[in-house]
């Protein structure tokens, strides 16, 4: 599905990404683990098209397509979605319009009619109960005000509603309190398939107790320094990133 | 038509309102006619501004008075496309003026107690005294050269009076046209409303323009707004190359009295407009909304001004530009808070959005406050259109363009919000989604 060659990627000339190679296959999880600054955003930012980074080498390939040469709404109507460490919040455009845009936008490009108000509207009830999100937070104005455990819900929800194939979750963890941590968990595990495939960047262990990955790689100076199962994430949990320095060193 | 009279602003204005003298009939014997020839002495002595008035430092006038225009230029007879401007689903008294003279096929008043709708020229002679005591009494011409011009040649315009105590639930919609079709066409509407105690009023007021020449509209308003009384004011100007538009709004409040301007801009060669209210009594709120909306060489200049001259009164200002292309804008906010103005609240905001390097805006509050025990405060933010949340759409499979314009219609419709009248609502968002080429 997803398939990461040697990438490079620089931000106004600062070297972020140092030669990633990663593949991901229908049906996996993995964890994307590391210390603050080894470039787990960056990662993150670049796959989502995100275009203050500079790619300087390197390829990916998504379902079989260059992912790089995709501007960031293909790449979304191709299926890739990015839940956002920190969701905007968008004053005057509300939430329910927002996805109706965004929902028909991706249903035009695989050339499907798009939905009337009553299909969608069935669609987003039958959604919100995935994440067990309020009705009211539907009429707002995209994200404002929420709290910050409702942003990441509001987040998981657009993914339930635009049915990705992969989907990177960029310290969705981060700022969420017990409770919500499993609802947004919950909502992440029930919409995993045998033909979709999850990317989680995390620094801490924590979420991994409730998203189980198949596979764990620490990122360090933009590299992917160590590789293994979930047995690794408890390894750093127990050990912290010093010792992952300390070899990267060697 | 080969008696086309083209006359020079700088020069030519003693010549012409003599022969307007000579046209004017019974009207010269009335009172007000010595109004008009002391305006138009005043207009020769203070002259039109130039760049280096304070209040006219970024607006240079030069643009419209190097051209010259035809006074009561006959209309082209262009019914149907003046007509196809007309503001759809709206439930209206309505009055359209082509090149300032009222014209009886497009109008359309009902009958409606307690409400009086009227060509001015009409209501001097009908209601002379009443037209007395108001006209001409709030919008000073003394130091203003266009409200002096508007003064001078005061012939027609729409004379609104709502009786004590009475709801008008339908809007009076004042049209104004240049149609320049045959030369450069000028049009001086000149409007009074009156709003008696307790009485409530919506009056919309939209500019626009047909015709391949230049076409000027110099307009003069005059709203009293009495005891307890609210007055609903949209402004709408939607004309753009080869036009030019100035505006005055002046509105005097008494106590109790709610009044609600919103002026929608959407171009012009060279806009001005001045919205200037006294709250002359305690416990009166204004609130003045603005939306400005530019494109290509558009210059769009807005002067509000509110004098709070009596304790406890409410005023609040929020002005939203959007600028493309080489287009400039202008805000310049006014507060006065006098002496006796105890407990005013007063807010003002000025946002905008620039969209190209070359477009640009001269923002500049202005408070002056007398009182001590006030709140007050003002704001003004200019910046390009953040990149941050068009990624963040984008990153939903929302295109670029389409991602930008419900950010822009999202920054506009803080604005349209303001405005109560749903089908004036629903013309302006569809004129804004035009603009913007989206389906919002």
């Amino acid at each position: 599905m997803l398939e990461i060659k040697n990438l490079h990627a620089s931000i106004e000339d600062k070297k972020i990404l140092n030669g990633i190679n990663l593949t991901v296959k229908p049906g996996e999880v993995h964890a994307i683990m590391g210390p603050n600054g080894s470039g787990k955003s960056t990662l993150a930012s670049v796959l989502a098209g995100r275009e203050d980074y500079e790619v300087t080498e390197g390829e990916v390939n998504f379902i079989g397509k260059d992912l790089l040469d995709m501007a960031a709404e293909e790449r979304a109507r191709e299926g890739l979605f990015l839940a956002f460490q920190y969701p905007v919040e968008i004053p005057g455009v509300s939430n329910t319009n927002f996805l109706k845009t965004a929902i028909n936008e991706v249903r035009k490009h695989r050339g499907e009619d798009p939905l009337d108000a009553v299909a969608f509207l069935k669609l987003m009830k039958e959604k919100m109960k995935i994440v067990n999100i309020d009705q009211s937070l539907m009429s707002r104005s995209l994200n404002e005000g929420f709290s910050g455990g409702e942003k990441k819900r509001n987040e998981i929800f657009q993914m339930a509603m635009l049915e990705p194939k992969l989907s990177i979750l960029d310290e969705t963890d981060s700022g969420l309190d017990i409770d919500a941590l499993k609802i947004v968990s919950n909502g992440v595990n029930s919409l995993k398939s045998k033909d979709n495939a999850t990317i989680v960047v995390t620094h801490y262990q924590r979420l991994l107790d409730y998203i189980v990955p198949d596979y764990v790689h620490v990122l360090y100076k933009g590299r992917i320094v160590k590789s293994g199962t979930k047995e690794l994430a408890l390894e750093l949990e127990e050990k912290g990133y010093d010792w992952i320095k300390e070899e990267a060193a060697v | 038509m080969n008696d086309i009279n083209l006359v020079d602003l700088k020069k030519g204005l003693k010549e012409q309102f003599d022969k307007f003298q000579g046209n004017i009939n019974g009207q010269g014997k009335l009172a007000f006619n010595e109004v008009r020839k002391h305006a138009l002495q005043q207009l020769e002595k203070i002259q039109f501004p130039t760049v280096k008035d304070e209040e006219w430092k970024y607006t240079n006038v030069q643009k419209i008075l190097k051209h010259e225009f035809a006074f009561d230029l006959p209309s082209s007879g262009k019914i149907q496309e003046i007509e196809s401007y007309i503001i759809p689903d709206l439930d209206a008294h309505r009055l359209v003026f082509v090149n300032g003279k009222l014209s009886e096929e497009l109008s359309e008043i009902g009958q409606e107690n307690g409400l009086t709708v009227l060509n001015i020229k009409d209501a001097q002679t009908q209601y002379g005294e009443l037209v007395n005591e108001h006209l001409s009494k709030y919008a000073a011409f003394e130091e203003d050269a266009f409200t002096a011009l508007s003064t001078a040649f005061t012939a027609e315009g729409a004379f609104i009076k709502v009786d004590k105590n009475k709801i008008i639930e339908k809007p009076i919609l004042i049209f104004n046209f240049t149609d320049s079709t045959a030369a450069n066409a000028i049009a001086m509407p000149r409007n009074l409303v009156i709003a008696e105690e307790n009485a409530q009023v919506t009056v919309i007021e939209d500019y626009a323009a047909i015709g391949d020449n230049y076409g000027f509209i110099n307009s003069v308003t005059e709203f009293k707004v009495s005891k307890n009384a609210i007055v609903h004011n949209y402004k709408l100007q939607n004309k753009s190359d080869k036009n030019f538009f100035i505006g005055t709004t002046q509105v005097h409040q008494e106590g109790d009295s709610h009044y609600n301007n919103t002026t929608i801009t959407l171009g012009g060669d060279l806009v001005r407009n001045n919205l200037n209210i006294l709250l002359d009594g305690e416990h009166c709120e204004a609130f003045m909304n603005g939306l400005y909306l530019l494109k290509d060489k558009h210059h769009v200049d807005n002067h509000s001004m509110v004098d709070h001259l009596k304790p406890n009164s409410y005023s609040n200002e929020l002005y939203k530009g959007i600028m493309d292309g080489e287009s400039k804008g202008v805000f310049n906010g006014k507060i006065f808070v006098r002496p006796d103005a105890q407990k005013t609240n007063a807010f003002q905001e000025n946002k905008n959005i620039l969209l190209s390097d070359k477009a640009s805006i001269d923002t500049k509050p202005q408070l002056e406050i007398w009182a001590d025990d006030v709140k007050c405060s003002h704001g003004a933010t200019t910046g390009a259109l953040d990149e941050e949340p068009v990624f963040y759409l984008r990153s939903r499979g929302i295109d670029e363009d389409k991602a930008k314009a419900l950010l822009m219609f999202a920054f506009a419709n803080d604005v349209l919000e303001r405005i109560k009248s749903e089908p004036f609502k629903n013309h302006v968002a569809k004129l804004i989604g035009e603009r913007l080429k989206q389906e919002i």
